[in-house]
C-alpha cells in the first residue's frame, strides 16, 4: 500500500496536467527505510515526448547525491501516460530499476491540461512482475488519526 | 590501484548487499572486468555485447568523478587511482511499448 498526503498527490497530478501532452516525471523522496513520501522533486523529461520519459543523466546524479547526503531514497517514482491508461507499459516494466519504490502512474488521456479527475495508481515492479497496490491518501503523513479519504 | 564504485540497489545482489565496492583498472572496461571477477554476473548488467562489440547498456549511467562516462570515452575512459565511480540505472519508461 502507498500512503501519500493529499498535497503531494495533487502536486503530482498538477505536474502531469501542466506537461501534457508530454509525459511528466519525478520522484518523492523520503528517509531511507521509512516508506514516507515526503519531498516531491519534479524532474525534467529529457526525452520531451508524449510516449517516453527519461531523467537527464546529469540531473539524475545530482538528485541521487542529494538523497544520499540526506539519507533519503526514492519512495515514489512517478510519471504520466498521456494517451493510455495509468498502468505500466512493457517499457516501464523493462526499465524499472528501483525494487523498493512505489511506481505511481497518472493518466492525462481524458482531460489533458484541463481540470477533471485523473487516474492515479501505484504499483510495485520487481523482477519484471507488476503488482498494483492500494493508494491511501491522507491529509498529513504526520497525523495518523486524521480522517482518511480514498484515492 | 583502488577505485571506489557506488553500486545501485538493483545491483547489490551481486555485491552481497554492499553499497560500494573497490575495484582496479586503468580504463572503465578493465575496471568492469575486475568487478566481474569479484562479483560474477555484474558485467552483463552494465555492458551489452550484442552486435559484435561491447558497449555500455543504454539505460545504465556510469559517472567518473561526477561526469557521465559517455562524454569521457565510454568503456575506453581512462581511470586513475582514487577516482569515484557511480553506477545509476536510468529512470525512464513511457506509455508506448518501445521494447
Amino acid at each position: 500500500m502507498l500512503t501519500i498526503d493529499s498535497a503531494t498527490r495533487d502536486a503530482i497530478i498538477a505536474h502531469a496536467k501542466r506537461d501534457h501532452p508530454n509525459e511528466a516525471c519525478g520522484i518523492v523522496a523520503g528517509p531511507e527505510g521509512s516508506d514516507r513520501p515526503e519531498r516531491l522533486v519534479e524532474m525534467l523529461n529529457a526525452a520531451g515526448s508524449p510516449t517516453f520519459y527519461e531523467f537527464d543523466s546529469g540531473e539524475l546524479l545530482t538528485l541521487y547525491k542529494e538523497m544520499w547526503a540526506k539519507d533519503e531514497e526514492p519512495v515514489v517514482i512517478y510519471h504520466s501516460h498521456t494517451a493510455t491508461e495509468a498502468y505500466p507499459s512493457r517499457t516501464d516494466i523493462g526499465l524499472a530499476s528501483e525494487p523498493g519504490a512505489h511506481y505511481v502512474l497518472v493518466s492525462t488521456r481524458e482531460h489533458g491540461n484541463n481540470d477533471g479527475p485523473v487516474e492515479f495508481r501505484s504499483y510495485r515492479i520487481v523482477d519484471g512482475v507488476v503488482t498494483e497496490e492500494e493508494v491511501h491518501v491522507v491529509p498529513s503523513l504526520d497525523d495518523p488519526n486524521s480522517p482518511e479519504e480514498d484515492a | 590501484m583502488a577505485i571506489d564504485v557506488r553500486i545501485p540497489t538493483i545491483l547489490r545482489p551481486y555485491t552481497g548487499g554492499e553499497k560500494a565496492v573497490a575495484g582496479e583498472g586503468s580504463t572503465l572496461a578493465t575496471l568492469i572486468d575486475d568487478l566481474e571477477a569479484r562479483h560474477p554476473g555484474i558485467r552483463e548488467r552494465l555492458v551489452d555485447d550484442a552486435d559484435g562489440g561491447a558497449d555500455l547498456r543504454r539505460f545504465v549511467n556510469i559517472y567518473v568523478n561526477d561526469e557521465d562516462v559517455r562524454f569521457l570515452g565510454g568503456l575506453d575512459a581512462e581511470l586513475s587511482d582514487g577516482d569515484q565511480i557511480v553506477v545509476l540505472p536510468a529512470v525512464a519508461g513511457g506509455g508506448l511499448d518501445h521494447q
